[in-house]
């Protein structure tokens, strides 16, 4: 889904949101809001007490009409702010249906003979059926690939035009209905069934047509019910007051000074910004599964992130070669280069690149064998490459593949057999082969990792013919210094989280030495070293055990418990199926550093709802002054006294006071959408200046407003 | 307004900062029941009431027990006044008391609120006094004492939904804290010269030739814990004008001291629970920012006495022989500071025990004890009721303010969700619902106005103060309010016990909730409770709560009374 940024007013959701806002005066749509739900009772009550004056002929019926009016503005505004909130997601939402066209799907029913398919409508498709994609089409629902690699076009989902690569097994086999096929074929595993895909997911959270309320949103408006009936008790027992003082007070003016107290700017905006934190969401390319999850995002005490891709760059990087005493370090980085000749790891083309330049590798002999191994070779599934060169010797070589068990891996030619990996793990195997460790070994290891370095130690043995007599050990050549490259700007992020009071952990299979070092190179404040799954899991449940909340990304199958675990789990949208399904948002970007977007957007989100809650009540003060004098001048003309904007006249102040309830509900849209302005900084520090803003602005911005839309009505000639 | 009448107040001020360290030090011991210097007592209480002191309580249990244990000594009580007649030490052969009235006073006395719908003299015997009003004194003292402790539990537990066991809480308290305090308090008051003695009424002839009637009784041991629990219940009418009841300045010192004693130290004790000493004293601090308000704007209001008596020739200026400002219904030994001082404390701590007739203060005067009931008893507030009662404050500050830091609210890393934002809306609720209901009825239903004396805005004023006074569970009289009557003693018993049970429930319910969450470690992203920013933010909550509640009310009464009386008018 590419989003394109939209203008806060974009004409066409305008339009629609101000016919939604009149469709929205349903009592059952009003019920759900109580606050504004007692400004539709009392714009109902008003309106009969107007009927009534008109059939009657008397009471001051110019200035019951204009009450009447403003307080239906004030429900229509109300309803107008949510609208304008569910208007951008019913935009993004109509963009998303489009790539959901209908689709013929090819259906298969021997997955294991794929050129024997018929075609049915994609929406017939139902869990675990299988299909066959081929170049061109789009693939009919979401699934599992368990045949054949192939080139996907995710743009319509992501945004993001470079294809991927989905093939079947491991972290890359989920693939996304409305996504298109580029090259070769995938036989997929249908694993949604019809209107639960992912994309149907998308689009419903989109739309917010399955929103309810997040935990925050419930207890605030416990909080503003209850302050609407404290206003109501107030009111109503104005009455009484106003007769025992030799006066009485007219209803609509009761409705009045009611609708006035009562918290209309955030009762009336509170939806609209639940809405919006989502929408924001949405922008950054996150789909929050819940608004729970999104507020749980700005309540993350600890944020876990992967080292690899998301602190430092995806790849570490050979810098160097330290040859062991008696080794040459040409021949080290010769025989370096060899044994990463069939490593298409970054790390392995990273070692052929570093003795490419440091020592011209390349011109020599062997280099034939990197042209023919990564020209014409193709690697099988058992790891051995047939070199069909035209080299003379034809040289046959076997590739050794990385496995966690070995911890190594190498290649094997008739004459030489080379390993590279952990320093316990070569070791090992030079021993196994009857060669003796180097003293000189382990210290140069150890210090490779504490500087945040990662040692790759090279080994060979001579076989066959090669072997001179006598000689027939193994040996170790030396080591390769892989560097991680810490991402650029990192440092200054986690900083700002700290400043947010978030501890931020990194996760790394590395040894402690190499996480310490790069953990305080990046600047993070713990790391989990040598971490399995089950680590992260306990680490996990740890912190929550102390009250944390905690946040994680992942993408991989094994993560899916962490991420179903943790509070906010963020699935990366490249993932598998199961991450996916674990976590409570995706990120369609697939890019793990936007967690911390996803944090500041959550803070936001309910920053903005206290904010306009403060500036609500903050606003009363004001009202009370313009409204209890223009009630009780009559029976006390010294409450004049307390008409301190000194407003024209009674009608003029009620009016006045009405009419910028109203205002002000649409006056805050923008605000309720965009949400408050957040600077990453010490809760004390934003709690005063947003209490200056919106407690002591709440305060003055009404004296003001309402004197001026006093002005406003004596030269209209309104009152 | 005076130096001296300044110095006194500061005086004051600092010695209810100095007892909060050390009593507080003493009431956490208490709770947690390491003080154990009665501990046979203790355990032969337990064993004869048959309970398990030991027994760690949910708060619907710990509800419960409070529920029951108020509701049977309210029962006995009012059994006690109704049968007055037929008992001992009943020297002056005093009747049973009227059924509305032994209601009220049963109520009045079971919630701490000790609202006096009759006068002590003439209706009370001593049996009645001793063993009836004296007792409520105590346990209902206790009983606060316990929920506010409870309450701070519930905050300083984790995980744990359980509270404490209500029976011990009340015993001990009693017996390590009010019981030694009133003591020591009884036998000041005796050296001073209040009365302590089961005399009959000693007549007289005055130097004037008239004759009069000395009421006497166990006045002193009465009037310690009146004080020292918040209660207020004056031994006679007079309350603590009575110059047996508190006779000397010394004495005046001594029984505000006691009002605010155990409600300041209680914010040390809440510090100390809570391991968060700075938000103790933050609290103290909030409360005491409210307390010197109140005092200052009394004391200036009283020197400065009736615009309209200045304007007519009388001399208001304060000299050695003049105490100037406005005397009325003022004790001279007492004079206008130690008045100010004395209504504002009372009202401020929901004690109610009065020394002068805050019917007779200046508009401005008498609107800050109203004001101190209004705010819901949580200046200092009554034992227990104050700390509880601004915790409540405490909560909906964090709430609104919390959010306002990007993160759910959190009060001492507890979280403030729906559940706990309920029963705080609840708490806030009764005010507005008992006190405006009942007072707007009252202002319009004949029987209502039938005990009213003056009319107008004081009026209003009258009948707000009354309601407001009860429900807030303070009983200090506005007075010029005949409340003997049937109507007002069942509306004013009825608004004593929602006051006092209705509020307590959802603060268990919500000190349960609390204790059940786990706590969240403080971080940099933490709303902070400590700073002065915190104390600035609940003020505010404090003062605007209230405020949006009563203002139309208010506005109505002593408010413009003020604006009035500076243009000439009075009522």
């Amino acid at each position: 889904m590419s989003v394109s940024k939209r203008p806060l007013f974009d004409p066409p959701i305008v339009k629609r949101a101000m016919r939604d806002a009149f469709a929205k005066l349903r009592p059952r749509a009003m019920v759900r809001n109580p606050v504004m739900f007692v400004v539709y009772a009392g714009s109902i009550v008003t309106t009969l007490v107007l009927l009534q004056d008109l059939v009657q002929g008397d009471g001051q019926v110019g200035f019951t009409v204009q009450l009447a009016i403003w307080l239906w503005f004030t429900a229509l505004f109300a309803n107008f702010a949510e609208a304008m909130a569910e208007g951008r997601g019913k935009a993004q939402a109509d963009t998303l249906r489009a790539s959901r066209a209908q689709t013929r799907a090819k259906k298969l029913d021997n997955p294991k003979d794929r050129h024997r398919f018929y075609f049915v409508p994609s929406n017939e498709l139902e869990r675990d059926d299988f299909v066959v994609c081929e170049p061109g089409d789009v693939i009919p629902s979401d699934g599992e690939v368990i045949d054949g690699v192939a080139s996907v076009d995710e743009s319509a989902i992501t945004g993001e035009s470079a294809p991927v690569i989905r093939e079947s097994g491991g972290d890359r086999s989920a693939v996304t209905g409305g996504t298109k096929v580029l090259s070769d074929y995938l036989v997929v595993r249908i694993t949604a069934g019809a209107g639960e895909t992912f994309l149907d997911r998308m689009i419903a959270l989109v739309e917010g047509a399955a929103r309810q309320k997040t935990p925050n949103e419930i207890a605030l408006t416990i909080l503003l019910s209850g302050l609407t009936i404290v206003f109501l008790f107030a009111v109503v027992t104005l009455q009484p007051f106003a007769v025992y003082s030799g006066t009485s007070v007219s209803t609509p003016v009761l409705v009045a000074l009611l609708v006035c107290l009562i918290p209309t700017t955030i009762g009336g905006l509170l939806s609209a910004i639940g809405i919006a934190g989502m929408d924001r969401m949405i922008q950054q390319n996150v789909i929050a599964m819940s608004g729970r999850a999104v507020e749980a995002a700005g309540d993350v005490n600890t944020l876990l992130l992967d080292k690899t891709g998301t602190i430092t760059l995806g790849n570490r990087q050979a810098v160097s070669f330290y040859p062991m005493p008696g080794v040459d370090e040409a021949y080290l980085a010769d025989r370096a280069q060899l044994a990463s000749l069939a490593d298409e790891t970054p790390e392995g083309r990273s070692i052929v690149v570093l003795a490419k330049n440091m020592y011209g590798v390349r011109a020599r002999t062997l280099t034939d064998g990197t042209r023919l191994v990564g020209a014409e070779g193709s690697a099988g599934a058992d790891g051995t490459a047939t070199a069909s060169s035209h080299d003379e010797e034809h040289v046959r070589m076997a590739f050794i593949p990385f496995s966690a068990s070995t911890r190594m891996s190498g290649v094997d030619t008739p004459s030489l057999e080379l390993r590279k990996g952990a320093g316990d793990a070569v070791a090992r195997w030079v021993q196994a082969h009857g060669g003796n460790g180097s003293a000189e070994l382990k210290p140069l290891v150890e210090r490779i990792a504490r500087e945040g370095g990662t040692p790759l130690v090279v080994a060979e043995r001579p076989v066959g013919l090669a072997v001179a007599p006598g000689q027939g050990g193994a040996r170790i050549l030396g080591v390769i210094y892989l560097k991680d490259v810490v991402k650029g700007g990192m440092r200054e992020r986690f900083e700002r989280l700290r400043a947010m009071g978030i501890r931020t952990v990194m996760i790394t299979g590395d040894n402690p030495l190499t996480a310490a070092a790069i953990a305080q190179e990046a600047g993070v404040d713990d790391f989990l070293a040598e971490a399995k799954p089950e680590d992260k899991m306990a680490l996990i449940k740890r912190e929550q055990a102390g009250g944390k909340l905690v946040a994680m990304t992942g993408d991989g199958t094994n993560d899916a418990p962490a991420l179903a675990q943790a509070d906010v789990g963020v699935a990366m949208s490249s993932g598998t199926q199961a991450a996916k399904e674990a976590g409570n948002m995706i990120d369609l970007d697939s890019n793990p550093t936007k967690l911390i977007e996803v944090v500041e957007i959550g803070k936001q989100l309910l920053m903005t709802r206290g904010a306009l809650t403060t500036f609500s009540i903050a606003n009363d003060v004001a009202k009370y002054f313009a409204i209890i004098p223009a009630m009780f001048v009559a029976a006390y003309p010294e409450l004049g006294a307390l008409n301190i904007m000194h407003l024209h006249s009674a009608t003029s102040a009620i009016l006045a006071s009405v009419i910028f309830n109203a205002l002000i509900i649409i006056a805050l849209i923008p605000l309720a959408l965009r949400g408050v302005k957040y600077r990453p900084a010490a809760a004390g520090t934003i709690l005063r200046n947003n209490l200056i803003v919106y407690g002591l602005g709440g305060l003055l911005i009404p004296f003001v407003g309402i004197k001026l839309l006093d002005m406003a009505l004596v030269v209209l000639r309104l009152v | 307004m005076t130096t001296n009448g300044w110095l006194q107040i500061a005086f004051f001020s600092l010695c209810v900062l100095g007892i909060a360290r050390p009593l507080g030090l003493y009431l956490v011991r208490v709770y947690d029941g390491s003080v154990r210097w009665l501990a046979p007592v203790e355990r032969a209480i337990y064993r004869i009431a048959g309970v398990d002191p030991s027994e760690d309580q949910h708060w619907t249990r710990y509800a419960a027990g409070l529920l029951l244990f108020s509701a049977a000594s309210m029962l006995m009580t009012y059994v006690v006044l109704r049968l007055q007649g037929l008992l001992p030490l009943n020297p002056q052969g005093l009747a049973a008391v009227p059924a509305r009235q032994a209601f009220e006073t049963a109520a009045s006395f079971t919630t701490n609120t000790n609202w006096q719908s009759y006068s002590g003299e003439s209706t009370m015997s001593y049996l009645s006094q001793m063993t009836q009003l004296a007792l409520h004194n105590f346990i209902s003292s206790a009983v606060g004492m316990a929920v506010a402790v409870a309450f701070v539990r519930g905050i300083a537990r984790r995980s744990a939904g359980k509270l404490g066991n209500f029976w011990a809480d009340t015993v001990r308290g009693t017996l390590y804290v009010l019981l030694p305090g009133s003591i020591a308090l009884a036998l000041l008051l005796v050296q001073q010269g209040a009365i302590q003695n089961f005399s009959s009424y000693v007549e007289l002839t005055t130097i004037e030739g008239a004759r009069q009637v000395l009421a006497m009784g166990p006045v002193a041991s009465q009037e310690a814990i009146k004080q020292l629990g918040t209660n207020g219940g004056g031994f006679f009418n007079a309350n603590s004008a009575h110059p047996f009841e508190n006779p000397t300045p010394w004495t005046n010192f001594w029984q505000m001291f006691a009002i605010f004693a155990i409600p300041s130290a209680m914010t040390y004790m809440l510090g100390r629970m809570v391991k968060n000493q700075r938000h103790g004293w933050a609290i103290w601090s909030a409360m005491f920012i409210l307390f010197a308000g109140g005092v200052g704007v009394a004391y200036w209001a009283e020197a400065r006495g009736n615009p309209i008596h200045a304007e007519r020739g009388l001399d208001l200026a304060t000299s050695t022989t003049n105490p100037g400002g406005n005397m009325e219904g003022k004790e001279v030994r007492f004079g206008i500071a130690n008045s100010a001082l004395f209504a504002t404390v009372t009202t401020a701590a929901s004690c109610g025990a009065v020394n002068s007739m805050h019917d007779s203060f200046t508009p401005l005067g008498g609107l800050v004890p109203l004001v101190n009931i209004q705010l819901g008893e949580v200046v200092f507030g009554g034992v227990g009721a104050g700390l509880y009662g601004i915790l409540v404050m405490v909560i909906l500050t964090v709430f609104i303010a919390g959010l306002m830091v990007g993160r759910t609210p959190e009060y001492l890393g507890k979280k403030v969700q729906a559940r706990e934002v309920q029963m705080a809306m609840l708490y806030v609720l009764v005010f507005p619902a008992a006190i405006l209901v009942t007072t707007a009825l009252s202002v319009i239903v004949p029987s209502g106005l039938a005990g009213l004396n003056n009319h107008g805005p004081h009026g209003l004023s009258e009948i707000l103060y009354a309601f407001s006074s009860t429900t807030a569970n303070n009983g200090s009289a506005f007075a010029g309010l005949t409340g003997s009557t049937t109507y007002y003693n069942t509306l004013l018993g009825l608004n004593t016990l929602i006051g006092r049970f209705v509020m307590m429930v959802p603060m268990l319910a919500l000190a349960g909730f609390l204790a059940e969450k786990k706590q969240a470690p403080e971080s940099a992203g933490t709303f902070p409770v400590t700073s002065p920013l915190f104390v600035v933010l609940l003020l505010g909550v404090i003062v605007i709560v209230s405020a949006l509640t009563f203002f139309p009310a208010l506005a109505l009464g002593p408010i413009v009374e003020h604006l009035a009386m500076g243009a000439g008018r009075l009522f």
